[in-house]
């Protein structure tokens, strides 16, 4: 590849809006995984456990004059620049910004991204792209595990999502990826609008298709206590999801406060014996692989 | 006499001490009343001032600290000593070595290694034996050796290969959820993965075993080698006939100059001193003693002199280099600095040059030099850090902490211990685990132990203690003799509370380890 001038432009996806990286993370896909974090999220659910990742900054500049470190400040085109040697992590950043983002998300090029993983490679299965919403850069993310595959051929590339893409996207990442993970907030279309601001139909069509292409890893249940647990919706959701495959690996997550917004819709976390109950409504209706957490 | 009469006194009136414990403390003090090895004026005033260091193995040693008989020898061909006629079913096979494992000497009283307990007894296992029956048969095993070897440095081998011994192995382990034996488990790059992670949802219920890098220890000592006690590789027939150990931190505090100086000029001092203790030691052992004259696993051919040597062990190296950083006026520190991190690869680096230069008797089984051994811990250690590792609370990130110690693990022949705490969130995730594992191992660890925080079970050096046994046991005793030296770790090093990610060590007062 040729080396990059200055001024020369930078092939589409090969740089991305990253919020963070984890290098070690047994809680993204199978193994040890890195994890890369893309800022910017095309839903709005309520349970949304990180939401400074579901828009990009708007350089509003609100965020500047509460940093108690000094580690933000706006550059002569009104760019909210972030320094972070000077970064104490107090998350005042965070907690001030009306628009669900944050300043320290940075673009990052999938050479960068690269020379963090590098060092961890020996203790990982693979990698996974997950979010804000990864299929949000269709582009980066295909770069980025087209970069993995050439020089670690052993990693597995995952991508987490919220199903909420066109098929487009899953061709277009099809050769590289070796699995998705996929929410599905709810079967119930109204529901599903009122907690994610969207309509389930892509996300059904993103699990239908996964799954005939070998390519769905599991399917994530995030329940909450009286909003989309009721026995008779999961007994639908756990027939549809055996239509599709009676063995997927089926992962029921209990949702918890940690991190959420404040929600017009009642948010309570189930217990451990709801989430129990959970798994044995969904058995009737599947030999699903269940995880419950 | 004033003092063994006290100390005596103390113990026979005890009533929280066991018959059995009181008998083997009183030997400990017996042999404390004889006089020392003949010491040079420096080396005698570097052990009183504790820069160096004997374990408080006792005065005049009657037996190698550590002992790892030919159990395979014993199998094919009994033993004379003990009237035993070679085994030919597993029952007469398990029967055999728990009599042998009765007459088994060490430093610790107890046998410090019971045997490559899946590759000892796969071959007396029928093919048309279910699992049920030999899981019960194992399960009979366990619970003897735990209750007549009551210390958590007696300690068994299993692996790199798969059989069906050392699947039953891990699920007897699971289920009695035992202190003994220790288990370390030899891991190559051909271990299958699921044999690994059934290892690792071991650890997930028992704090057991520690994962070995098989490669670098067939390197180092060939292919009849075991790890023992608690993180001591040696040579199976062979051994260890004593352990010293240098302090870096007293060696430091006693030095003026910076990292030059003390590489240049300060160790070389140190580490003669060490050996001269050590040489000290193994001659009153071999030649005064007469240990390898008379004792039956020598005469039968069960342990072989020349597969022994001598332990040279360090510790405090954390302490030692973060004040060579103060010094150099670098404001750097060990496991989060790279210069930090430099001079300690040198520091241990020179430290096995010099080791690999001072030639000692007896010491066949090193070549006729001493074996390097990180040094994890006594629980009278109060300011200086176990072996090479990063103090308690101040470890980095796994994968830092992972590199900055691994440089450190190939000079380590006799062993060396990194202790990982991890979140609890991976028991749903075991094969994050092994890739961790497999990782460590690829880059340059010799040894991997990790502990779930939140575990009943918790390490001390290297050994284990159920957290459930501490309480109380100033006031009415404990059945594991190593429990005791958990308490004094736990009172004096606060082992319960550290920082999620790791444990400390800690081995013993009077003569264990």
């Amino acid at each position: 590849m040729a080396e990059a001038r200055p001024g020369r432009v930078v092939p589409a996806g090969t740089t991305g809006l990253v919020n963070n990286t984890i290098e070690f993370s047994a809680v993204d896909g199978p193994g040890n995984r890195f994890v890369v974090f893309t800022q910017g999220c095309n839903l709005d659910c309520v349970a949304c456990h990180n939401p400074y990742t579901i828009n990009p900054c708007i350089d509003c500049g609100d965020c500047v004059a509460t940093c108690p470190s000094g580690a933000l400040s706006l550059d002569r085109a009104g760019k909210v620049l972030w320094d972070a040697s000077t970064c104490t992590g107090t998350e005042v950043c965070i907690d001030v910004c009306e628009y669900d983002s944050t300043p320290k998300a940075r673009t990052l090029a999938v050479a960068d991204l690269l020379g963090q993983l590098r060092p961890a490679v020996p203790f990982l299965s693979g990698i996974t792209v997950s979010g804000g919403e990864a299929t949000q850069q269709p582009a980066f993310v295909r770069s980025l595990f087209a970069a993995v595959k050439a020089e670690f051929g052993r990693l597995t590339c995952f991508v987490d999502t919220n199903g909420d893409v066109e098929a487009a996207t899953w061709n277009l990442l099809h050769d590289v990826m070796d699995a998705a993970m996929v929410d599905l907030k709810c079967l119930d279309d109204d529901i599903h609008r009122r907690i994610t601001g969207g309509s389930n139909a892509r996300v059904l069509e993103s699990i239908r298709l996964l799954a005939a292409r070998g390519k769905l890893h599991e399917v994530r249940l995030l329940l909450l206590d009286g909003v989309n647990d009721a026995d008779d919706l999961l007994a639908a959701t756990g027939q549809w999801l055996a239509s599709i495959d009676p063995r997927m690996r089926v992962k029921v997550i209990g949702f918890r406060n940690h991190g959420v917004r404040p929600s017009p819709v009642p948010l309570r976390e189930p217990t451990a014996g709801q989430r129990a109950h959970y798994a044995d409504v969904l058995r009737t209706q599947g030999d699903f692989d269940l995880v419950v957490v | 006499m004033e003092s063994f009469r006290a100390e005596a006194e103390k113990l026979v009136t005890s009533r929280a001490l066991g018959y059995d414990q009181k008998l083997r403390r009183l030997a400990a003090q017996a042999v404390s009343a004889l006089p020392y090895p003949s010491l040079s004026p420096l080396c005698a005033e570097a052990l009183d001032a504790r820069v160096i260091c004997d374990m408080f193995e006792g005065n005049r040693p009657f037996t190698p600290r550590y002992v790892l008989p030919d159990y395979a020898k014993a199998l094919r061909n009994g033993v004379a000593y003990l009237e035993l006629e070679p085994p030919t079913t597993l029952d007469d096979a398990l029967s055999f070595l728990t009599i042998l494992y009765s007459q088994v000497p060490s430093v610790t009283t107890y046998p410090v290694y019971l045997g490559d307990l899946d590759a000892l007894l796969e071959p007396f296992v029928p093919a048309d034996l279910p699992d049920a029956e030999l899981d019960a048969k194992l399960r009979r095993f366990w619970i003897q050796l735990d209750r007549m070897l009551p210390d958590a440095f007696v300690h068994a081998d299993v692996g790199p290969s798969d059989s069906r011994m050392v699947r039953a192995i891990w699920r007897v382990e699971r289920s009695l959820r035992q202190v003994v034996p220790n288990l370390t488990m030899k891991v190559s790059p051909d271990t299958p993965d699921d044999l690994i992670e059934d290892a690792v949802r071991t650890v997930f219920e028992t704090g057991k075993p520690h994962f070995v890098n098989h490669p670098m220890m067939l390197a180092d000592h060939g292919e009849e080698y075991a790890v023992v006690s608690c993180y001591n590789s040696l040579k199976v027939r062979g051994g260890a006939h004593s352990l010293v150990r240098l302090n870096l931190k007293r060696a430091v505090d006693r030095h003026a100059g910076g990292l030059d100086a003390f590489c240049e000029e300060a160790l070389p001092h140190w580490v003669e001193l060490t050996a001269e203790l050590g040489e000290a030691r193994i001659r009153s052992l071999v030649e005064d003693q007469g240990f390898f004259e008379s004792h039956f696993l020598a005469t039968e051919g069960l342990i072989d002199l020349d597969r022994f040597s001598l332990m040279f062990g360090i510790f405090g190296l954390a302490e030692c280099v973060n004040e060579l950083m103060a010094r150099e006026g670098l404001n750097a520190r060990y496991g989060h600095d790279d210069a930090a991190n430099a001079a300690s690869w040198r520091i241990t680096h020179r430290i096995a040059e010099l080791v690999a230069a001072r030639p000692l008797p007896y010491c066949g089984g090193g070549g006729g030099f001493a074996y390097l051994h990180s040094q994890s811990g006594i629980d009278l250690d109060l300011d200086a850090t176990a072996g090479t590792r990063i103090p308690i609370g101040d470890e980095p990130g796994l994968r830092e902490h992972i590199a900055a110690c691994a440089p450190h693990h190939e000079l380590f022949a006799a062993g060396i211990s990194d202790i990982f705490a991890v979140d609890e969130t991976v028991t749903a995730n075991p094969q994050a685990m092994v890739d961790v594992i497999r990782g460590a191992l690829a880059v340059g660890m010799r040894d991997f132990t990790f502990n779930v925080d939140s575990n009943e079970f918790i390490r001390i050096t290297g050994y284990l203690v159920r957290k459930s046994d501490l309480v109380g046991i100033e006031e009415h005793g404990a059945r594991h003799s190593s429990d005791y030296l958990a308490a004094t770790a736990e009172i004096n090093h606060t082992v319960t509370t550290r920082a999620i990610k790791r444990v400390i060590a800690a081995e013993l007062s009077p003569h264990v380890g």
